[in-house]
């Protein structure tokens, strides 16, 4: 989606502000990321559900709440969305209803080696990659109105083949509920000055991880 | 505040909390709905307070940039690791027992004289957790993630980095699930230094690519 989260390229955002605690401000944005994590491990929904929730934030509050609140509207929006929780109980802060069945919850012996364990993304398929390492490739010109991972920044640009990651989970499907669809992931690496002009050295050089559909040949 | 306190103070420590969550009345309506929350949720089983008080104390005491440091400052000691480290970095960094959630596909880029790297996510925040933790605060926001791919020269600026006019920049946007890690230039006259006290030049942005690793010279051993 067209959407504030895909700010690569604006500038009007002013100087970054280093700040002294630079993990957490207080102590309920540790509560927010451990019950994201929490939640997450539920498997009810998936990290580009998760990604998707945080996106279709207001832009407004997106861009001025800041890093855990947007997590945790996110969070309150999934639990809703996916009927594990109801308006009235978020409101209230009890229970009111039967608890939903979940996959499975995240007990505290498993943790450890649940976090170790991550969640890979890669896919065997029984596709070969279009592109190879050096093939000139350009970015389609795609504005798709639900999730992706294609920046616009680099959309209609060329650039070439830098890595071929292997076939990967496809975000803008796995958001959707569709499935995984795993597609082959490229990591293209663009000439600066292709993005970005005069502005900037020819020399210099921006990588961006493409899957196959984003890409064409040139 | 100890993290085993974060999750239990809803219970039976009001006074405690409210020290810690300021007089601000917005910090508070959030902490409010925050514990809020975590109360339904306990309440209905899907989370147990014991694996939040868990998942705060790894990612709070446990996992942080101390583990990059490990990695880089064995692959500025041993060329073979290195050479693994930019063949097969997820390999490599698992091999020091780092790996899992948000680096399940690692890359690792080399610092050189010609060539500069600086990670960013301009979509989110994705970050290398195993090696770097949680990203802080500076890197999950707007100013950053918009202008490091468009003007990384005025960010390195802004982080007190000016390169060599012959240095070349590349930006890594992190868009998919692959994780990249920075191999910053080991420091001159670093040479004598062993391990264990290489790591203590390897400064977590400087695996981000916003610093350079820390002088040997001006650094107590």
């Amino acid at each position: 989606m067209n959407g504030v989260q895909d700010m690569g390229g604006l500038e009007c955002f002013g100087p970054i502000e280093h700040e002294p605690d630079e993990l957490f401000h207080a102590d309920w944005e540790k509560q927010v990321l451990a019950l994201s994590l929490a939640m997450g491990a539920t498997g009810t929904w998936n990290l580009d559900q998760s990604r998707s929730a945080r996106e279709s934030l207001e832009p407004s509050e997106y861009l001025s709440i800041g890093y855990y609140r947007i997590w945790l509207y996110a969070l309150e929006s999934l639990l809703l969305k996916y009927e594990l929780i109801t308006a009235g109980e978020l409101t209230n802060g009890e229970s009111l209803e039967p608890a939903k069945p979940l996959k499975r919850v995240l007990v505290a012996s498993d943790v450890s080696q649940t976090l170790k364990r991550g969640g890979p993304t890669n896919r065997a398929v029984n596709t070969t990659a279009c592109y190879s390492v050096g093939d000139r490739v350009r970015v389609r010109n795609i504005h798709v109105s639900t999730h992706t991972r294609l920046p616009a920044y680099i959309r209609n640009h060329t650039g070439v083949v830098h890595y071929v990651h292997g076939a990967h989970v496809y975000p803008d499907s796995n958001a959707l509920g569709q499935g995984e669809n795993p597609q082959w992931l490229y990591n293209v690496k663009f000439n600066a000055r292709e993005l970005w002009g005069e502005r900037r050295d020819e020399r210099d050089a921006v990588h961006v991880d493409c899957w196959e559909p984003y890409l064409e040949q040139c | 505040m100890t993290s085993k306190d974060d999750v239990h103070t809803h219970h039976h420590d009001h006074d405690h909390d409210h020290d810690h969550d300021h007089e601000h009345s917005h910090l508070d309506s959030t902490a409010l709905r925050v514990r809020s929350l975590q109360t339904l949720l306990v309440e209905k089983g899907y989370v147990d307070p014991q694996t939040l008080n868990e998942l705060i104390d790894t990612y709070e005491n446990k996992v942080g940039p101390q583990n990059g440091a490990a990695v880089i400052a064995k692959a500025w000691s041993d060329q073979s690791f290195k050479q693994w480290l930019l063949d097969d970095a997820t390999a490599a960094i698992a091999s020091l027992d780092y790996c899992g959630r948000q680096g399940e596909h690692m890359i690792a880029v080399e610092n050189t004289p010609d060539v500069h790297n600086i990670v960013v996510c301009t979509l989110c925040s994705c970050y290398p957790w195993p090696v770097l933790g949680l990203p802080p605060a500076w890197y999950k926001s707007a100013p950053y993630r918009s202008k490091v791919v468009l003007d990384p020269a005025s960010v390195l600026e802004e982080f007190g980095v000016s390169l060599p006019a012959e240095t070349r920049i590349a930006v890594w946007d992190s868009t998919a699930e692959i994780r990249y890690l920075v191999i910053p230039q080991r420091p001159d006259s670093s040479e004598h230094l062993n391990e264990s006290e290489l790591r203590k030049l390897v400064n977590r942005n400087s695996m981000i690519g916003t610093a350079l690793a820390t002088p040997a010279k001006h650094h107590k051993t």
